[in-house]
């Protein structure tokens, strides 16, 4: 069988810093290239000495795949490329190639500038980083050499999200980074063919839950909202600028609309607008609806939701704030967070999974004293909510992905390792492969190898193309028989008795009286001298040899009394 | 491997090409320029389109005067306008698997063929080409329907007309072959091609079904057809997202080029290099007008547009709503300060020009790499968006409505359709047609600009010509076949000569070795190659157990015994099943188990045996009495202990003995020693 080895170097079995290293007929694949949101220390980034401590990356790998733009897949790839040192080529869909690098720069300067971190990458390194990117099409058969070629599919999860194929002749991976089978306000549902991959390595985020249906989620989710703001409180809604943001900004943006509300919402950090405008320009990688009907109304531009100041934090009286970063682990949503915590009629609503080692994660723990930098102790009495809205795939999403790729192997990642052990099992059930029933044919031939190629011809052929002639070796044997009869009896009875005992051949009386088992000639003659004795010539060639020797030997027995 | 040739078109082509047990419908073109024939459908009454004289023979028979009518010795036809379809006879259309679209303007027929005539298969487009496509299709249909035409004539299409229309015994055949010609009719519609196929427009139901069967693909995607045959669309570089096309099985490969250009202008560059290799190259949708040059046309239309314009007078510029016009106003954006244009109003009026305005803005991965670029910004690809914003262009469904609130002379109005026979365009002409101070200008390459103003003659206005086709010229065409060298090269007969009007211009005809086969409509022609391999898979563990033998220099040969497995029209050699363990014990054997598997076969052998060495074996291995008895073809010989012998000639050996399978395998391997396996 064809080996496939995957080494992850992170998101293994947990989320965070995804990458993994894939070796499939001689070619290694690097996937994704993230960071992970909870450590500010060398497990921040995957650990590439895996790989360097043989020699250079750029001799090591083939090419590097990056599935979208979240940073936990592709926040170390600056690091990687101009810090660690790699020149090979970068695959990405054209929306990540463009988001990419403002999430990174971002990322870098709440980093440097905020946090006073030294060694770390630069905006130069960022933008050197990003030429070395090649943008791919979704569905495109990408060339990566002679041998290596990659297929982007739709993954739904954020803007320009993709799963990948890799593929060395016949043997292929695909790597689903993070997908979402359920199309949502503006993102369709991830797709793949009938491709049946080697291996499948799906993303496990939610392997254990099935989530109730997306209206329930979205009622509550509005119910939550419209209480707090009906009672004076403030809403805080950590989110990533891109992704799940714009996913409940429409469903605010509707749901105010249509209840008429007046309590502002805003939206933090200067990267809204230029986000809104990549997704009105990448307008086709949203869902159906979206793209049918933006000629006339632009789903992106927001009536009700204004920027937001820092100083309308203490603004009084009750408001909804979309921040920006989705974990609570630093930045403004980290800021507001901490002015809020303390009234119980405001409320925070995690939309997302939150990383170990997160503000979000300990709150949402039922953490409700928190540690803050300076010995501060943080006290919330606020009321912390936690509404699905990542756009994962669920228990049954994954396995839908898998029955839509018909994998040979899955590989779960990117999740939890309990919950994985139950999804291996309901897979395992699932998808029992069944032994194919149809019966095996042989087939004889002569390869001719010249060269490089080629070529399964008939044996026949194969002399023909040699300019050869075909020697015929025939065989025949006398084998006397016992029998007073005349010769076309003798060659009736041994033509039913072979009949009786070669069920799977195909045997003939032929109308000259002679028999035939397959291509072997059987006739009967009289023995020249004892007329109590036929004599049977059986006839085959050297290619027959095997059935023409047995056939003498069954011969040679004697047939059987014809009942009387 | 046959190519049906069901459109006589050359740039607007619809071939069927059967291969490899698929049947692959490319590009379905609809010949518009049937409806020149056609009177124009204006948007209000025109008093003069009505009160046009109707045409009578020259004998004064008049039957067909409510039809036909006559302008400045034109005869149209009085009723709504009507397309020439491709062949639906020459082969059975629902037997089509798949069809191939390579650009928006080759999809215009689409819905007659997946709606009228059993199709079942799917349809394959670029994304943008499906978008761009229904909007060209939504505005044709709306420019048809939104006029009521009470008229509908067909008795001039009437075959009994036709009949008569003085087709002699001579030219019978020409008759069945070349079209009808209905010669009792006046030209040019005597002339006209396979009248009784010419069909009225579809309807927005039929379009949003057609549509409803396409599967969108992406440039250099790999799309299995059954596992037969493998097509992959390549940026063809002419328009937002068009195509050429690779057919491919393991062993053939079939290119289909159709509507390419190698200009930068706004879509992705032609993918020349993945055309090489092709054993067939079909080359269709070649530059109209050979003559021009773009570049060239594009500024004189830019200086008689400022021209017309400093004089007070209009321009009409009848356009597509997709394609070319994109480029005129990027020329526009950067033209209009430096000509003091900036407080002209552009108008762009068309039911779908708001659509056609924002989809070119949300194709960023179909775009040249300038224009990527500038959304990774993020901004607008096209400068249109800023004369959106700044109020220099503004756009409209219709001339009713807002337009005619902000209507402000003099202006310059892009509109269609550029046939002049329907849309807005026939109330401007109509409007400034009396004013020598305005122009109308054809951009657009598809219909010949007499012919498309014929109805509306006498005119004042003036007409300039700039046809912009950045599709392939001659030049470029033979560059190209000379850089990717198919074997043959299949185009229409058009291609094959110089154009009718330059008959001497040797040059703009194809010129490759060997020499293009061409097509005409309605014909069939039969590919030259034929197919001999099929690609197979070899399991590595039946690899690792074939033994190879050079037989002679860089020669090997192997003797393969495999199973093999075919699926989805692939194929798999594996090792075969091992033989079952010998039942052990005390198990009585049953009889057919003993007997051997016949499928097991053995090598054919080659060879001749040497009598006197093959004696002279049989002596050392024991046989004594040998005698050897020539015949005509070579040699017996006898052993006459033990009753046997052994026939040899040239290409065969054969061994007559008792029933004594012992010396028989012994005589056996004695022979084979002398013979080669195989």
């Amino acid at each position: 069988m064809p080996e496939i080895r995957v080494t992850p170097l992170g998101a293994g079995q947990d989320v965070g810093r995804s990458c993994i290293l894939v070796s499939i007929g001689g070619k290694n694949v690097m996937l994704d290239c993230g960071m992970h949101m909870g450590f500010n220390d060398d497990r921040r980034f995957p650990d590439f000495s895996y790989i360097t401590r043989n020699g250079r990356l750029t001799d090591f790998l083939d090419c590097v795949i990056i599935s979208h733009f979240h940073l936990d897949h592709c926040g170390a790839l600056p690091y990687f490329s101009e810090m660690v040192g790699y020149d090979g080529p970068i695959y990405m869909t054209h929306p990540t190639q463009a988001i990419c690098p403002i999430l990174l720069e971002d990322y870098r300067k709440i980093a440097v500038d905020k946090k006073g971190e030294a060694n770390f990458f630069t905006s130069q390194m960022i933008k050197d980083c990003m030429k070395k990117v090649v943008a791919v099409h979704l569905h495109q058969t990408v060339q990566v050499d002679d041998e290596l070629e990659i297929k982007a599919y739709y993954a739904g999860h954020v803007l320009g999200a993709a799963m990948f194929q890799i593929k060395v002749g016949s043997e292929s991976v695909v790597y689903t980074g993070d997908y979402n089978m359920t199309p949502d306000r503006h993102l369709g549902a991830a797709w793949i063919d009938k491709c049946r991959p080697n291996l499948l390595i799906t993303e496990s985020t939610y392997a254990t839950t099935i989530r109730d249906s997306k209206r329930c989620r979205e009622r509550d989710f509005l119910k939550k909202v419209h209480e707090t703001v009906e009672r004076g409180g403030k809403v805080l809604i950590p989110v990533f600028a891109l992704g799940r943001a714009q996913e409940l900004c429409i469903l605010l943006e509707t749901f105010w609309e249509r209840v008429n509300l007046k309590a502002p919402i805003y939206f933090s950090t200067g990267l809204t607008e230029k986000a809104n405008h990549y997704y009105k320009l990448f307008i086709t990688w949203t869902n159906q609806k979206i793209r049918k009907t933006f000629v006339q109304r632009n789903m992106f531009e927001f009536k009700h939701i204004k920027a937001f100041d820092r100083a309308f934090a203490d603004n009084p009286g009750p408001m909804v704030v979309f921040a920006t970063p989705g974990m609570l682990h630093a930045g403004q949503s980290l800021q507001i967070f901490r002015k809020w915590a303390g009234n119980e009629k405001n409320m925070v609503i995690m939309p997302g999974y939150c990383v170990q080692g997160t503000v979000g994660h300990k709150i949402l723990s039922g953490q409700r004293k928190l540690e803050m930098e300076g010995r501060q102790v943080l006290e919330v009495k606020m009321q912390v909510e936690y509404m699905s809205f990542s756009a994962h795939a669920d228990a049954k999403g994954i396995m839908q992905l898998v029955g839509q790729a018909e994998p040979e192997s899955v590989l779960l990642v990117h999740g939890e390792a309990k919950k994985m052990e139950f999804l291996k099992q309901k897979i395992e059930q699932e998808f029992r492969l069944l032994p194919s029933a149809k019966k095996p044919r042989l087939l004889h031939g002569t390869l001719i190898m010249k060269d490089s190629s080629f070529q399964l011809v008939s044996s026949e052929q194969a002399l023909k193309e040699l300019g050869l002639a075909e020697h015929q070796l025939r065989f025949t044997c006398r084998v006397h028989l016992h029998d007073s009869r005349k010769e076309q009896e003798t060659a009736a009875r041994v033509y039913s008795h072979l009949k009786s005992v070669l069920k799977d051949h195909c045997v003939q009386h032929l109308p000259d009286g002679s028999v035939t088992v397959e291509s072997i000639l059987i006739q009967a003659a009289a023995h020249s001298e004892d007329p109590g004795t036929k004599v049977l010539l059986v006839s085959w060639t050297y290619q027959d040899e095997e059935l023409g020797s047995y056939l003498t030997s069954l011969l040679k027995k004697g047939l059987p009394q014809a009942p009387s | 491997m046959k190519l049906y040739c069901l459109s006589g078109h050359p740039t607007l082509p619809c071939n069927v090409l059967k291969f490899k047990s698929t049947t692959i419908m490319l590009d379905c073109g609809l010949d518009m320029t049937s409806t020149l024939n056609f009177l124009p459908l204006p948007l209000v009454q025109s008093p003069r389109l009505s009160n046009l004289p109707g045409w009578s023979l020259k004998d004064g028979n008049a039957f067909l005067d409510k039809e036909l009518k006559e302008c400045s010795g034109h005869v149209f036809v009085d009723s709504v306008p009507e397309f020439c379809l491709p062949e639906t006879e020459l082969i059975d259309l629902s037997t089509v698997d798949v069809i191939l679209i390579s650009n928006y303007h080759c999809m215009m027929a689409l819905p007659y063929i997946t709606e009228h005539t059993g199709f079942t298969g799917t349809v394959y487009a670029t994304e943008p080409t499906v978008q761009i496509g229904r909007l060209l299709m939504e505005e044709l249909v709306n420019f048809i329907e939104r006029v009521p035409k009470a008229q509908s004539a067909s008795l001039w299409k009437n075959k009994d007309i036709q009949r008569n229309s003085g087709c002699s015994m001579e030219d019978g055949w020409e008759c069945r072959d070349g079209g009808r010609k209905t010669r009792l009719l006046p030209s040019p519609l005597k002339d006209a091609v396979e009248v009784s196929t010419w069909r009225r427009c579809y309807t927005m139901q039929e379009v949003n079904s057609a549509l409803s069967k396409i599967q969108l693909v992406g440039y250099s995607q790999k799309i299995e057809l059954f596992g037969a045959v493998q097509v992959t669309p390549l940026s063809s570089g002419y328009a937002l997202g068009s195509s050429n096309w690779i057919i491919q099985s393991h062993y053939e490969k079939v290119s289909y080029v159709s509507g390419s250009s190698l200009l930068t202008t706004h879509p992705q560059p032609m993918d020349q290099a993945s055309l090489k290799n092709s054993d067939v190259l079909v080359l269709t949708g070649l530059t109209q007008i050979p003559t021009a040059n773009p570049d060239g046309m594009v500024g004189e239309f830019c200086s008689n547009l400022a021209l017309t314009v400093r004089n007070g007078g209009n321009v009409l510029v009848p356009c597509y709503p997709s394609g070319v016009i994109y480029d005129l106003l990027e020329c526009l954006y950067q033209y209009i300060d430096s000509a003091g244009l900036s407080n002209i109003p552009f108008y762009f009026i068309s039911p779908v020009a708001n659509s056609s305005l924002e989809f070119s803005q949300i194709f960023a991965e179909w775009l040249c790499h300038n224009k990527q670029t500038k959304v990774y910004l993020p901004e607008p690809p096209f400068p249109h968006a800023e004369l959106i914003q700044t109020n220099k262009l503004r756009h409209y469904p219709s001339i009713h409505g807002d337009f005619s609130n902000d209507f402000r002379q003099p202006c310059v109005v892009f509109t269609g359709h550029p046939s002049l026979r329907f849309g807005d365009v026939v109330h401007f002409m109509e409007l400034w047609g009396k004013s020598s101070l305005n122009t109308v200008i054809f951009t657009e390459p598809d219909f010949s600009y007499l012919e498309a103003l014929a109805p509306y003659q006498p005119l004042a206005m003036k007409c300039i010509y700039c046809p912009i086709d950045t599709r392939l010229n001659f030049i470029q065409v033979s560059k190209l076949l000379k850089e990717v060298q198919p074997l043959h090269v299949v185009c229409p007969e058009q291609y094959t000569q110089p154009p009718p009007a330059q008959s001497h211009r040797m040059d703009l005809m194809i010129d490759c070795q060997p020499p293009a086969m061409s097509y005409r409509r309605a014909e069939v022609l039969a590919l030259p190659f034929k197919r001999l391999f099929e690609k197979i898979e070899i399991m590595p563990e039946l690899a690792d157990s074939l033994v190879p033998m050079e037989i002679k220099p860089g020669i090997s040969l192997a003797t393969v015994s495999a199973v093999l497995h075919t699926k989805d029209n692939k194929h798999v050699l594996q090792p075969p099943p091992r033989p079952a363990p010998p039942t052990s014990g005390k198990k009585r054997k049953r009889a057919s188990e003993d007997i051997p598997d016949c499928k097991v076969l053995k090598p054919l052998l080659s060879g001749s045996i040497p009598v006197e060495q093959f004696v002279q074996t049989l002596e050392k291995h024991g046989f004594s009495d040998v005698k050897v008895e020539d015949t005509a073809k070579g040699h017996i010989v006898l052993l006459q202990e033990a009753e046997t012998l052994i026939q040899i000639e040239e290409d065969s050996t054969h061994i007559i003995c008792d029933n004594d399978e012992m010396l028989r395998v012994r005589l056996r391997d004695l022979v084979l020693k002398f013979l080669q396996k195989f």
